[in-house]
């Protein structure tokens, strides 16, 4: 039974170099943060914060007050200090924040469909 | 389009949730029955690769940022059903540790990104019949498939907000959910991606889709439709 768990992880050449595309695009992230910087843009459509609602429309939906802070996640918007604005650590949190979501992404999937396919 | 908390009411994010968990349970079942053991691998590698394309925020016109989601060629790929557990997986990921998209709107998000999303780009890429000799029909098909796909994706999401003012207000007319209605929702967020973010997510399916025609055609679902996981 391990046996055949263990064969089912064995990869070949094509998806040694799809991993390795994937850990370099992890290192082309920072993109997601420099280029709406750059542009300084805001946050996307539909995606604003109580706050910033508040200045586009005069008030905070009664909804959104009570329920846009009920989740704390561990890495909120994928950096590990939301009030450092310093590009340079956002791109390095960005880079660590994608690594650990990829790998976790991935280990779970091979879990999850480890679990779920029997034919071999 | 990761719908945040508090933008949709429950009236909205309950059956958003259950059509995605009746979508999530068949889908368990076709990929038991059409993906072979030597796939779990690429499930892996697909659900990796949409986490990491959706960090990719790129800025428009008018002060917002947007991405693209990878879901295109992945049920290209490997078939709808399998991108629905892949693309979900990230997304489910996303929102709990990166509070990327809300708890309560999981449902919705994982349903407009991970269900409605790979249907629409395989059927739409299914239209070409698209066969292994033709590399630029391939090419093309993978475009718009990308491109309509996520554009369609965006009207959808654009959608469940622009209902919630005419669902759920406090008496004195003030929206308790997303305040922004159809009228202002579906052309902003509509038009972001018809000029941006559709056209990444079409170059990255057609860039994608062509590596794999060259590397290993038989892997494509859509083109094989599952015959050589069939046979092995």
């Amino acid at each position: 039974m391990q046996l055949v768990m263990a064969k089912r992880l064995i990869i070949n050449k094509l998806q040694k170099r799809i991993l390795i595309v994937l850990l370099v695009l992890c290192f082309l992230t920072p993109a997601g943060v420099l280029l709406p910087a750059l542009f300084d843009t805001g946050d996307a459509w539909g995606e604003w914060s109580a706050q910033t609602m508040n200045e586009m429309v005069g008030y905070v939906p009664r909804g959104l007050a009570k329920y846009s802070d009920k989740w704390k996640a561990p890495v909120p918007d994928y950096t590990i200090n939301s009030k450092d604005h310093s590009l340079v650590h956002r791109s390095g949190y960005y880079v660590v924040s994608g690594v650990l979501g990829a790998t976790v992404t991935y280990v779970a999937l091979l879990l999850i469909s480890g679990f779920i396919i029997k034919n071999e | 389009m990761h719908i945040p908390d508090g933008y949709l009411s429950p009236q909205t994010y309950i059956p958003l949730f259950g059509a995605f968990a009746a979508t999530a349970a068949v889908a368990v079942k076709k990929v038991k029955e059409k993906v072979s053991a030597r796939n779990i691998p690429y499930l892996g590698m697909a659900g990796a690769f949409s986490f990491i394309i959706m960090m990719f925020n790129l800025p428009v016109p008018g002060g917002t940022t947007g991405h693209a989601v990878g879901g295109a060629v992945i049920a290209i790929l490997l078939g709808p059903w399998a991108a629905t557990i892949a693309v979900a997986v990230a997304l489910v990921i996303q929102a709990f540790i990166f509070g990327d998209g809300g708890i309560t709107a999981l449902g919705a998000n994982c349903f407009n990104m991970a269900v409605f999303m790979p249907f629409t780009a395989y059927f739409i890429f299914r239209l070409f019949r698209v066969t292994p000799q033709n590399k630029s029909r391939a090419s093309f098909a993978g475009f718009v498939s990308g491109y309509f796909s996520l554009v369609m994706t965006a009207i959808l999401t654009a959608a469940e907000f622009g209902i919630q003012p005419l669902i759920a207000s406090s008496p004195d007319g003030r929206a308790l959910y997303c305040p922004y209605d159809l009228s202002v929702a579906v052309p902003a967020m509509a038009l972001e991606h018809l000029l941006v973010f559709g056209i990444v997510e079409g170059l990255i399916t057609m860039i994608v889709v062509n590596y794999f025609l060259k590397n290993e055609p038989e892997l494509i679902y859509a083109i094989s439709n599952g015959k050589a996981t069939d046979n092995k």
